[in-house]
């Protein structure tokens, strides 16, 4: 009995250091999303490019990603170039302008590309309340009913899109069909 | 030797589990905008509030801290359904449905938090156990000293005395 006792804070040390190793591969910023599996907020925002209030109804029914960008973020830029890659490859995203201003929002999209199918002005920061943004970039992939399936704070490039995004897209698509 | 172990193991278990009751108060708040409310007594509510939610963005300050844009935007928030007479618990839940259960420097007891509510206790129970074991166990050591300590024979008895009177004449 004694003996065994001995080991109790071996294990103790084993249990908490397997605990701690973990905890340091974490990233602390990325927090728990409060709305993978709800449904997309409802919202009746200004479009950046038309005369027209946009709505859920604007992308329903199909796999979307909703990229939450503003002109005066700085990672947005690093992350134009994949956004314009991937809608190059099909890829439907629509853009959530967030706290920005039109004017230079339209001068950014002009001289980075746009592969937004249309764009969502949320000069206010409501809707990116409602979704629980903390910042951008974001993005959300959103299947066709409308449910929030997967959310990535910070910058999706090539490898976040292959680790995280690629597979859920192409079996919410298969879904779809 | 195990027991005091015991009791440095469960003493430094104790101090490195996060504990739950650390609320992120300060006395100091960095943000001093002024806000008007219709009540005062909202304003107590206000400041209760901001104090014991967490930023989202600027990890570990909570929202009455920090002044990152998120964080207005959720202060503007809470005065907005203050002044609509929403209660404290309601705003909670408005907030955490968008930014998780993180922001709860106070978090509910539920499924995946009693551990670090109970932790505490546990440690305690924990370390009263080892220590009340190791007083026992030395107590039973000394009456068992007392009763097999070999008796000494009149001869060595005399000797005994003769060496401890030679060291109190000494002192």
């Amino acid at each position: 009995m004694n003996r065994l006792a001995l080991f109790v804070p071996l294990v103790l040390f084993v249990v908490l250091g397997i605990f701690l190793f973990k905890g340091l591969d974490r990233d602390p910023t990325e927090l728990p999303s409060a709305l993978v599996g709800e449904a997309f907020p409802q919202f009746s925002m200004p479009s950046l490019y038309q005369q027209r209030l946009l709505s859920k109804d604007d992308f329903a029914g199909q796999v979307v990603l909703v990229n939450v960008w503003a002109t005066w973020c700085f990672a947005c830029r690093i992350e134009h170039p994949m956004l314009n890659q991937l809608a190059q490859q099909g890829v439907k995203i629509i853009g959530l302008n967030y706290k920005d201003q039109n004017q230079q929002a339209q001068q950014w999209l002009q001289k980075h590309g746009n592969p937004y199918l249309f764009n969502i002005v949320d000069a206010q920061g409501t809707l990116g309340f409602d979704l629980g943004v903390t910042g951008a970039p974001e993005t959300y992939l959103v299947d066709a009913q409308g449910i929030i399936r997967h959310r990535r704070v910070g910058v999706v490039d090539q490898g976040i899109w292959d680790r995280e995004f690629k597979h859920r897209y192409q079996q919410l698509l298969g879904e779809g069909e | 030797m195990i027991q005091r172990l015991l009791v440095v193991c469960a003493l430094s278990l104790a101090c490195t589990v996060p504990s739950a009751n650390f609320d992120g108060r300060s006395a100091l708040w960095a943000s001093d905008e002024i806000v008007q409310f219709s009540d005062p007594l909202l304003r107590e509510r206000y400041y209760q509030l901001i104090q014991e939610l967490r930023c989202p963005k600027c990890q570990n300050q909570n929202l009455a801290d920090s002044n990152a844009p998120i964080s207005t935007d959720m202060k503007a928030q809470i005065y907005l359904m203050l002044e609509d007479d929403k209660s404290d618990r309601q705003i909670k839940d408005h907030l955490v449905s968008r930014y998780s259960e993180f922001i709860l420097y106070k978090p509910e007891v539920n499924q995946s938090t009693w551990f670090l509510w109970l932790a505490p206790v546990f440690f305690v129970l924990l370390g009263v156990l080892v220590v009340y074991r190791q007083y026992r166990s030395v107590r039973g050591a000394d009456k068992l000293s007392a009763q097999t300590a070999p008796q000494l024979t009149v001869e060595q008895q005399q000797r005994l005395s003769a060496l401890l009177d030679r060291d109190e004449d000494k002192s």
